[in-house]
């Protein structure tokens, strides 16, 4: 088994992205507790991050131009920052919410309906 | 000497103004003072009968010359592009004797008023009312053009419904008010169409203007059009006089108009704004004359009017609307003596009808006012004793009206049986005969029932001060001699005729049979009525349905209310509901629609974020999937590429 | 005349738009509860703007003719608006009526005492709004004002209104949406006007300019954007299927928005008609006369129907506005200089009469607490100089000779028998049915017997007989001396160019749309 052959391109990696991205949908649409959204929403923030990386790797030619190296990563990084700052207003949310109304059930949050 | 008189004739235009002057000082100064508003409203009116007595002279010497050459003078009122409307006075001898018997009538009403108003809390209302009504009939007979007259016309309409609704806190009053105005504004939409249809074709309204361009155009087709686009105008300009003289059908409203005042029936429901008709017909004639069939029409509904009202008067019990059915009678009279071309003799009628019957409408006042509002015949009876010069006056008055010599009444009746029978009308001549026959025979009735047998112990007439007297005389005398005027070589029709004047001599022969219709008139009121050979209660019973139809004026009226009622009101029901429920039902539904429409979308805002983010999604891949594969066919749909905005 | 000049000319129009602006912010200004005080200060601003357009009015040369007391500023030069006011015999009238109903109206609200401050500023910015449009010489000015006029009349109605059939915020909403709609689909037409006469660059809203490119409006193009204006303007004047915001709005609307609503506002839609549209887009007019004419005789005769049904006071006088507007309507298809000088007569005649009525009816109102007709009667034993207006009023509505009323609906009928014979017929017949509903609300309104109930109530007097005293003047003097206001409006009819574009109408081969 020729380890080498087994080489690990963009799309295997954006395959990945893709799956957690579903997975974060499907958590942020199909999840009825409030907390488990914000943790598939934090999913779905990470496989954005994955693609950033991955096409930090694969798409520029480090060689031609070094301002570019690292645009993917710092993206990355700034959507981990705005993650943490967005949990953290998020679950401040919730607390207020659940001291309100006792649940965490997003059912029962539609007082903005028609 | 025409020069002189010239000058004077100038000043005609103060003779309308005077009251108008007065109208306004009573309206704004002297209101709250009665004894000042009338004096002011007699003064003006007697100031204006004075000019038009020498206005009258004057026309008398100015003699054949005026006839020929009419006094016009006019100044622009109205100038826009494409109407041109002067008004001004005209003074012909026409408008001069309207001038005489419209100033007279009227001073005399208002002296007559001093007495029979006296008390009245309206008093100040009413002089300003009669200066208003002499103002607009007086500017009305002064004329130069149609439209002139259109508007004093609707003006005196306007003052026949303020003084027959005087008294508008009576229902009737009021009632009958309004029923005037709106009768006479339906023959006034005739008249209104006629006036609009000549100006179109003659670019003129002057009566003389319009002579002049019907007269040179009447050969040429491509103008005039056919005689049937004249016979047309005639028909239109017709209606008017139809509404305004009370001609059948429009006639219905000159009865109920004697909730008025009685001196305002004798002034404005008997001698001068019902014979407005008569006298637009007269100022008309030449477009009349220009078609047969509107002479024939014209002739016709006359002679019916004149015979149906008599009818109707003879079962009528009401003193005042016994009058009021022998206005209607004797307007009939002078409509179809214009008809049958006795052009002269109806407007003498004009003058002589004005003068017997504003006396006898004010002689029933002054019996009605001694009696405290009595107006049955049947209620009164042996008045001549009590009321001496009432009741002399007013045998003068039926006297004239039934056409015995020398009174006023028989030169001028007689002049139009002659005129019908020698222009060929035969019917129309037997028609005004009997006319004749039945005029003495209900007046006499009146005369008898009302004046003579026994008194009714209920009653204690006496009778009326010198204010309502006077007049009286002043008009028996002109009842009694006015006649006089066909009789001098430069008689009545010398100064008003049409066309060319053809001296007439006295038909002695036919104003024997008129006389004889009119005394055997008189005498078979006589042996009704005073000798009661025959019983009046009988003659009722015998022909019950005769005496129900005449005495219910042929259900006229009942059939106007039903139409009212039911079709026009109902019509008019039926359209608010159609607005109601259609009109803006289909505009509520409109709102309707927009509403539901909301109410089912708004369903779609569950307030779910999770469903809102799902739809989100979908969209965003199905955009996606479309711009992706299908860019050949959709990006002519593109929105930005439809706005241009995307190069 | 020119766009390009920046300023100069006459300030005598700023000033009289700007007088009961003045007074309004005077009056935000002032305490609420010093209601007399804003009453005088807000007759006061009405005042002067009325006794300048009277001078005005007199000081106009209507031999010269055409655009005077022009003022141009440009305002936003890149789209071509500008800041532009002038009149002619066709606004002229038209901003004299408006002055007139105002004053008017300040002294029939004379007695409002609920949130009074509120009331007079609302009051006045509508008067402002309403002169606006008829002294714009500029589109979008025009549109801008229209605009404004809409707001207070929304707020006035739902909060002064009173309730009767329909409920006073029913008739609110119906008035402000039906003019909003309208103005919705003017500036549609507004918007396609503009483009397709900025088609060879130099874009600008000025109406004679607009009118002045003929050339590069397209046959189809003039039927449709006419067909566009129609709608707008015609549900603002009431046109047949487009008239039943009219009575409700009427008899929801406190007195003075009433008077103003029916005396003038209303006039916008046959103003804008003949000014935007026989003047600028003659051949659309053309097209659709045949759809006035046949609408209008609808207006005249079946409103008037109508009104002979009708219980309410308010609600009679509402139909027979949008009767009278018939006779506009009539006038606007004839397209010729008679009937156009009758349609600008018309449209003074009916508001001052309309403001005359309603005024007396608010009174009424006022006094009784009804405007239902068979709870009053015999109100001429109490209120004798209230009757004398009624009377008047009523008499000018059935246009009756000496008012003013009679020789615009003389010259209508005159200019449209000629070219619609048979539609003028049947609207001279609505003369009838006009004096059946007239004399019938005159008769079981004001005369009868005496009703005990309303012995205790007043005459009006003092501050309330000014709207009886001017508009009652106005009616007579201008129906007597019919050349003081056909003199005026003749000159802009023949001066503007009118004359000219509707001689090219009635040679246009092309016929009409039936």
């Amino acid at each position: 088994m020729n380890l080498g052959n087994l080489s690990v391109g963009l799309s295997t990696y954006l395959l990945v992205g893709a799956m957690l991205f579903c997975l974060g949908l499907y958590g942020v649409f199909a999840k009825r507790n409030i907390i488990a959204i914000l943790m598939s929403l934090e999913l779905m923030l990470n496989a954005v991050n994955i693609n950033f990386v991955a096409f930090n790797r694969f798409l520029w030619n480090q060689k031609i131009d070094i301002h570019y190296i690292l645009t993917g990563n710092v993206a990355a990084l700034f959507v981990i920052v705005v993650a943490a700052a967005e949990i953290a207003v998020g679950l401040a949310l919730v607390i207020t919410i659940y001291r309100n109304r006792q649940s965490t059930n997003v059912d029962e949050f539609n007082w903005l309906k028609w | 000497m025409f020069k002189e008189m010239h000058d004077l004739f100038q000043w005609a235009w103060l003779i309308p103004a005077l009251p108008f002057l007065s109208f306004l000082l009573i309206a704004f100064v002297t209101k709250r003072s009665k004894g000042l508003s009338s004096t002011v409203s007699i003064l003006a009116i007697l100031t204006a009968l004075g000019l038009a007595i020498a206005i009258g002279l004057g026309i008398i010497q100015s003699g054949a010359e005026l006839v020929e050459h009419p006094v016009i003078v006019s100044a622009n009122w109205l100038n826009i592009w494409g109407l041109k409307i002067d008004i001004g006075t005209v003074v012909d001898p026409l408008s001069g004797m309207m001038l005489f018997v419209v100033a007279l009538v009227a001073s005399m009403v208002q002296i007559y008023s001093l007495g029979y108003m006296q008390g009245d809390k309206g008093w100040s209302r009413y002089y300003a009312y009669q200066s208003l009504f002499a103002f607009s009939m007086l500017g009305m007979v002064l004329a130069t053009n149609l439209l002139q007259l259109f508007i004093f016309w609707e003006l005196v309409g306007l003052c026949s419904y303020l003084l027959i609704g005087f008294w508008y806190f009576k229902v009737s009053a009021r009632e009958a008010a309004k029923k005037a105005f709106i009768t006479t504004r339906v023959g006034d939409f005739g008249l209104l169409l006629g006036i609009l249809f000549l100006y179109n074709k003659f670019e003129t309204l002057d009566f003389t203007a319009l002579s002049a361009a019907l007269s040179t155009n009447l050969q040429n087709v491509a103008v005039v059009g056919t005689v049937g686009y004249v016979t047309v105008m005639a028909f239109l300009i017709f209606m008017g006089p139809m509404g305004k003289s009370g001609q059948f059908p429009l006639h219905v409203w000159l009865p109920d108009a004697m909730e008025g005042p009685t001196p305002v029936s004798a002034l404005i429901h008997a001698a001068t704004m019902v014979v407005a008709g008569v006298y637009l017909v007269a100022k008309m004639y030449f477009l009349f004359e220009a078609s047969p069939v509107a002479l024939q029409f014209v002739a016709g509904i006359g002679a019916f009017t004149a015979i149906f009202a008599a009818s109707i008067a003879i079962a009528q019990d009401d003193i005042k609307r016994i009058l009021a059915y022998s206005t209607l009678s004797q307007l009939g009279y002078m409509v179809f003596a214009l008809g049958v071309g006795a052009y002269s003799a109806s407007l003498f009628h004009l003058m002589t009808h004005a003068f017997f019957k504003a006396l006898m409408f004010l002689g029933a006042g002054s019996v009605i006012h001694a009696l405290h509002e009595k107006q049955n015949i049947w209620d009164m009876g042996g008045l001549w004793r009590k009321m001496p010069i009432t009741g002399t006056t007013f045998f003068i008055g039926v006297l004239a009206i039934s056409g015995v010599p020398p009174f006023a009444g028989f030169w001028s009746k007689d002049e139009i049986l002659a005129g019908a029978f020698q222009n060929g009308h035969p019917i129309i001549y037997a028609v005004g005969l009997f006319t004749a026959f039945l005029t003495a025979f209900y007046m006499s009735r009146l005369f008898f029932v009302a004046f003579m047998g026994p008194e009714k112990p209920q009653n204690h007439p006496h009778e009326s001060p010198l204010s309502m007297t006077i007049p009286l005389v002043i008009l028996a005398c002109f009842s009694a001699i006015g006649g006089l005027a066909a009789l001098p070589e430069h008689n009545f029709s010398f100064f008003i005729h049409f066309g060319e004047f053809e001296p007439e001599a006295m038909n002695w022969g036919l104003a024997g049979i008129s006389v004889v219709a009119g005394l055997l008139g008189i005498g078979f009121a006589y042996y009704i009525y005073v000798k009661e050979a025959i019983k009046a209660e009988s003659i009722a019973a015998r022909f019950p349905i005769v005496y129900r139809i005449l005495n219910n004026k042929y259900y006229i009226d009942e059939v106007y209310l039903w139409l009212i009622h039911h079709i026009m009101d109902g019509l008019g029901k039926v359209l608010y509901f159609i607005d109601i429920y259609i009109v803006d039902g289909i505009i509520n539904g409109i709102a309707l629609l927009t509403r539901g429409s909301a109410k089912v979308l708004r369903r779609t805002g569950t307030g779910q974020l999770q469903t809102y983010a799902m739809v989100f999604f979908f969209a965003v891949v199905v955009i996606f999937m479309v711009f992706a594969f299908g860019e050949g066919q959709l990006s002519s749909l593109n929105p930005l590429a439809m706005l241009g905005g995307v190069k | 005349m020119s766009s390009a000049l920046p300023s100069g000319g006459s300030f005598l129009l700023p000033f009289i738009l700007g007088a009961p602006l003045l007074a309004m912010f005077v009056i935000v200004f002032m305490p609420k509860d010093e209601t007399k005080m804003i009453k005088i200060i807000a007759a006061m601003g009405t005042f002067v703007a009325m006794a300048l357009s009277l001078f005005a009015f007199f000081a106009y040369d209507r031999s010269l003719g055409g655009m005077q007391f022009t003022l141009t500023i440009p305002w936003v030069p890149d789209l071509g608006v500008n800041l532009a006011f002038g009149v002619d015999g066709l606004s002229l009238p038209m901003l004299l009526l408006t002055n007139l109903i105002g004053f008017s109206s300040i002294y029939a609200s004379w007695n409002m005492e609920n949130r009074a401050k509120e009331f007079f500023v609302l009051l006045l910015i509508l008067i402002t709004g309403v002169m606006g449009t008829f002294i714009a010489r500029d589109l979008f000015i025009f549109f801008l004002f229209y605009e404004i006029v809409v707001i207070p009349i929304y707020i006035m109605v739902i909060i002064w209104g009173s309730t009767k059939r329909v409920s006073k915020e029913y008739a609110g909403m119906k008035l402000t949406i039906y003019l909003l709609i309208g103005s919705a689909f003017l500036l549609v037409g507004m918007v396609a006007l503009y483009l397709a006469a900025a088609k060879q660059g130099n874009p600008t809203f000025m109406f004679d300019q607009l009118a002045a490119r003929q050339n590069l409006y397209s046959a189809p193009f003039q039927k449709a954007a006419f067909g566009l204006m129609l709608f707008g303007f015609g549900s603002l004047i009431s046109m047949f299927p487009f008239h039943s915001w009219s009575p409700d709005g009427y008899a929801g609307a406190p007195t003075a928005v009433s008077m103003i609503h029916a005396g003038v506002l209303k006039k916008i839609g046959g103003y804008g008609l003949i000014r935007l549209g026989v003047y600028v887009l003659p051949l659309g007019a053309k097209y659709w006369a045949p759809v006035i004419a046949a609408l209008a005789i609808a207006n005249v005769l079946y409103a008037a129907f109508i009104a002979l049904a009708q219980k309410d006071l308010k609600y009679v006088i509402g139909y027979s506005s949008v009767s009278h507007m018939g006779y506009v309507l009539i006038a606007i298809a004839a397209l010729n200089p008679t009937s156009i000088n009758g349609a600008v007569a018309m449209m003074f005649a009916h508001g001052v009469m309309s403001a005359l009525i309603f005024s007396m009816i608010g009174f009424i109102y006022e006094k009784t607490h009804t405007r239902n007709i068979p709870d009053l009667g015999g109100l001429a034993h109490q209120m004798p100089r209230l009757a004398i207006g009624f009377i008047i009023g009523g008499m000018a509505s059935l246009g009756l000779p000496s008012t003013v009323n009679f020789i615009s609906e003389f010259t209508i009928f005159m200019g449209s028998i000629r070219v619609l014979p048979v539609q003028a017929i049947l609207g001279i017949a609505g003369i009838i049915f006009t004096a059946v509903y007239t004399l019938r609300i005159i008769a079981n309104v004001m005369f009868g017997p005496r009703r005990p109930e309303w012995d205790q109530l007043k005459d009006i007097r003092g501050p309330e007989l000014v709207p009886l005293i001017v508009l009652g003047l106005v009616i007579f003097a201008a129906g007597i001396f019919p050349n003081i206001l056909f003199g005026l409006v003749n000159s802009g009819v023949t001066s503007s160019g009118l004359q000219k574009v509707l001689e090219t109408v009635s040679q246009a081969k092309m016929g009409g749309l039936f």
